[in-house]
């Protein structure tokens, strides 16, 4: 049971024979056109969206960029980034291998909850930088325990993890709430959430400003993620499967192994992001709390082409974006849920960005081939029926 | 324990099991069309939630459930036609665009409702009930499954219909041959891109309805998020019911009682928190998963695009 058709992200074209330089300068030239026309077409979409809500798009958008970047928010934006970057590494892990996890949520909550849970007791006992790793480690062990029942599944019997890591999402998101309402239930306060570390038993930030390190783990994460994924032969199996399952069966890859593996680091990523999060900015985990950052992280790593490098300015983009757009949505008088149609726009305008592109690469017509038809058949038919006497 | 067993409790556990468990069945039964004709829905969370909108809206402002309705199915057929345009003619990634379609459903409802009634949730009277003679005055039964919803009866028919349409039509043959074999198809002469056009407004629509039933009967008030995975829950139904309508039904019901089992509960008098009493439907596909994971079936077209002449 595949599911799922091999995704072309990298289309293997023969390009023309042209001079080298020209030749790179125009694939750069391609692929940012392609990279930044989604985004910008999407912010004119959801511009002429504000406008019939009756809602003014310039000062929206500038009070994205004035609550996102200037009077250093640029630095909260920055911390937003470490969240959100580890989870685009996680999931570019599993896509590069053609695998929908698509349970971020659960592995992102079920880690924040188990790690502010024990965090509390774990600082006061351990010297600080022992206890951020270990809570590190704890939250990714979290993060890929959650993957195990639908990557077995996957991996024995081919179910379709689409539905299995949705599922488990559900149950991770309850299970959080559960367990911070229960267990780690602050005694000394009436709202269900878990004991707050205190400021000064959180990470520490970076020398001069207020960004916590776990931007830096996050950024030392995606540079290890690239070199694994494009420099070894780790990351070449995971390539070959995503290509092409029974290729990679064919040529001795260890499907099964490869199916757990890429899963479980997929959620051990997806376990740091909450531990980023939670140790550098939150302190504490809230019941009824859910960023759903993955949801928001899909889009930029599909235009990134699943490169971890490449990722980095989109999830800088997004993290500003977010930042800034919560005061712009109070401003503006709307939900900030207002930010899920953007991202929505932007998965809509890539994939038709992407389409156009490819069938440009190939030398077709822009239309696919049933429409072109269908605008076609009236012309056809007046022409044949002028020109039928002459055939007859 | 006894208590459990009492009269009133049974009849708003099964009263409660339908009332939630349409809204699954209808989504389910439009992934089931769908899916048979080789496009995976992700998308019907947006679906369900643009049908539960526009249904509330049109219930509200026109004061008749029947129009809610109306403007639920073509909420989600607004949604899916975008699927239709995107994946069935541009044969774009169906993953990728159902992510999208339940992003924006989630976004733009929840921004439609903020901008008109702020952080005011305004309700809607009950609908009312069809009571079917005699029928009804059965205890327990009576006025738990024949006291309901006109829509109600219309959906258990609609489920007879489509397996009439199924196993004994041309249309159904067509339907079930575009997500088996499409190549099959557009050598036998049929539009594969139409029949599965059709299929996919006939989930938008049906989506669209489970939404407004959802708004306009089970909760009388719409809500951002309302339908908190209803939609995932629906494709997981169709795929355990491996594409028979009538497995559909009979799941939909199934959990549409384990959704609705918190409040008969706290009418026995049993008090368990409602976070474990929600994660149980999910628990109980996964646990369905694991047992009859080899036993779940897709066609084997679905979400693969069709091109003409492609290999």
């Amino acid at each position: 049971m595949s599911v799922i058709p091999a995704r072309e992200t990298m289309p293997i074209v023969d390009e023309p024979l042209r001079p080298e330089r020209s030749r790179s300068v125009a694939r750069v030239i391609d692929l940012l056109v392609r990279s930044l026309v989604p985004v910008v077409l999407a912010l004119i979409a959801g511009g002429i969206l504000l406008l019939i809500l009756g809602r003014d798009p310039l000062s929206f958008y500038s009070d994205i960029w004035h609550g996102g970047v200037q009077q250093g928010s640029w630095q909260d934006s920055a911390m937003r980034m470490a969240p959100l970057l580890l989870i685009a590494v996680g999931l570019i892990f599993v896509f590069r291998a053609n695998i929908w996890n698509l349970g971020y949520d659960g592995q992102f909550l079920l880690a924040a909850a188990v790690l502010s849970g024990w965090g509390p007791s774990l600082v006061t006992h351990v010297p600080l930088w022992l206890a951020m790793t270990l809570l590190f480690l704890v939250a990714a062990g979290v993060g890929a325990a959650w993957t195990l029942i639908p990557a077995g599944l996957k991996a024995a019997y081919e179910t379709n993890e689409i539905i299995t890591t949705l599922m488990m999402s559900f149950i991770g998101v309850g299970l959080a709430n559960i367990l911070v309402k229960g267990p780690f239930q602050d005694p000394a306060v009436n709202i269900p959430q878990t004991k707050v570390l205190p400021l000064e038993k959180m990470l520490p930030a970076i020398p001069s400003t207020r960004i916590h390190v776990g931007v830096l783990v996050a950024l030392f994460a995606a540079i290890v993620a690239y070199y694994v994924l494009t420099r070894t032969a780790f990351g070449l199996r995971v390539q070959v499967l995503g290509a092409n399952p029974r290729a990679a069966r064919h040529v001795g890859v260890r499907v099964r192994k490869l199916i757990m593996s890429s899963f479980l680091v997929s959620g051990a990523l997806i376990g740091a992001a909450a531990a980023a999060d939670i140790l550098g900015v939150w302190g504490y985990a809230r019941a009824n709390w859910n960023p759903a950052y993955g949801d928001t992280v899909i889009p930029f790593v599909f235009l990134a082409r699943l490169n971890p490098l490449a990722v980095i300015p989109f999830i800088a983009f997004f993290a500003v974006l977010s930042t800034g757009g919560d005061l712009a949505a109070q401003n503006a008088n709307l939900p900030t849920d207002f930010l899920l149609v953007l991202v929505a726009l932007i998965l809509i305008f890539m994939t038709l960005i992407e389409f156009i592109g490819r069938r440009r690469e190939l030398g077709k017509s822009y239309l696919p081939p049933g429409v072109r038809e269908a605008l076609r058949k009236p012309l056809i038919r007046r022409r044949e029926s002028v020109k039928e006497p002459e055939a007859a | 324990m006894s208590s459990l067993f009492h009269q009133a409790v049974l009849t708003a556990l099964i009263s409660g099991g339908i009332i939630a468990g349409v809204p699954l069945m209808l989504t389910a039964i439009g992934e089931t069309i769908s899916e048979r004709a080789g496009v995976l829905n992700l998308g019907l969370e947006g679906m369900m939630l643009m049908g539960a909108y526009l249904g509330f809206i049109g219930a509200y402002y026109g004061h008749s459930s029947w129009l809610g309705f109306l403007l639920g199915a073509s909420g989600g057929v607004i949604a899916c036609s975008f699927m239709i345009v995107l994946c069935v003619w541009l044969g774009l990634d169906q993953i990728v665009i159902g992510i999208a379609i339940t992003l924006a459903g989630e976004g733009i409802t929840s921004v439609l409702q903020g901008a008109q009634f702020g952080t005011s949730y305004p309700r809607l009277g009950a609908p009312a009930e069809v009571s079917i003679p005699l029928l009804h005055k059965i205890p327990v039964i009576g006025p738990s499954v024949f006291e309901q919803q006109l829509l109600v009866y219309l959906a258990v028919v609609l489920v007879g219909v489509l397996v009439w349409v199924f196993r004994t039509t041309n249309v159904g043959l067509n339907l079930r041959a575009a997500g088996e074999k499409p190549e099959a198809l557009d050598a036998a002469g049929v539009s594969v891109a139409a029949t599965r056009s059709h299929a996919v407004l006939c989930t938008g629509a049906l989506a669209g309805i489970g939404g407004a039933f959802l708004s306009i009967v089970g909760a009388g008030v719409f809500t951002p998020f309302m339908t908190q995975g209803q939609g995932y829950m629906a494709i997981v139904i169709c795929m355990l019911a491996r594409g028979k309508p009538v497995w559909v039904l009979v799941g939909a019901f199934l959990f549409g009682i384990s959704l609705s089992i918190a409040t008969a509960l706290q009418l026995a008098g049993i008090n368990i928190s409602t976070d474990v009493v929600n994660l149980l439907p999910f628990i109980a596909i996964m646990v369905a998963l694991v047992l009859f994971a080899r036993r779940s079936y897709l066609p084997p077209a679905l979400a693969l695009p069709y091109f003409r002449g492609a290999r």
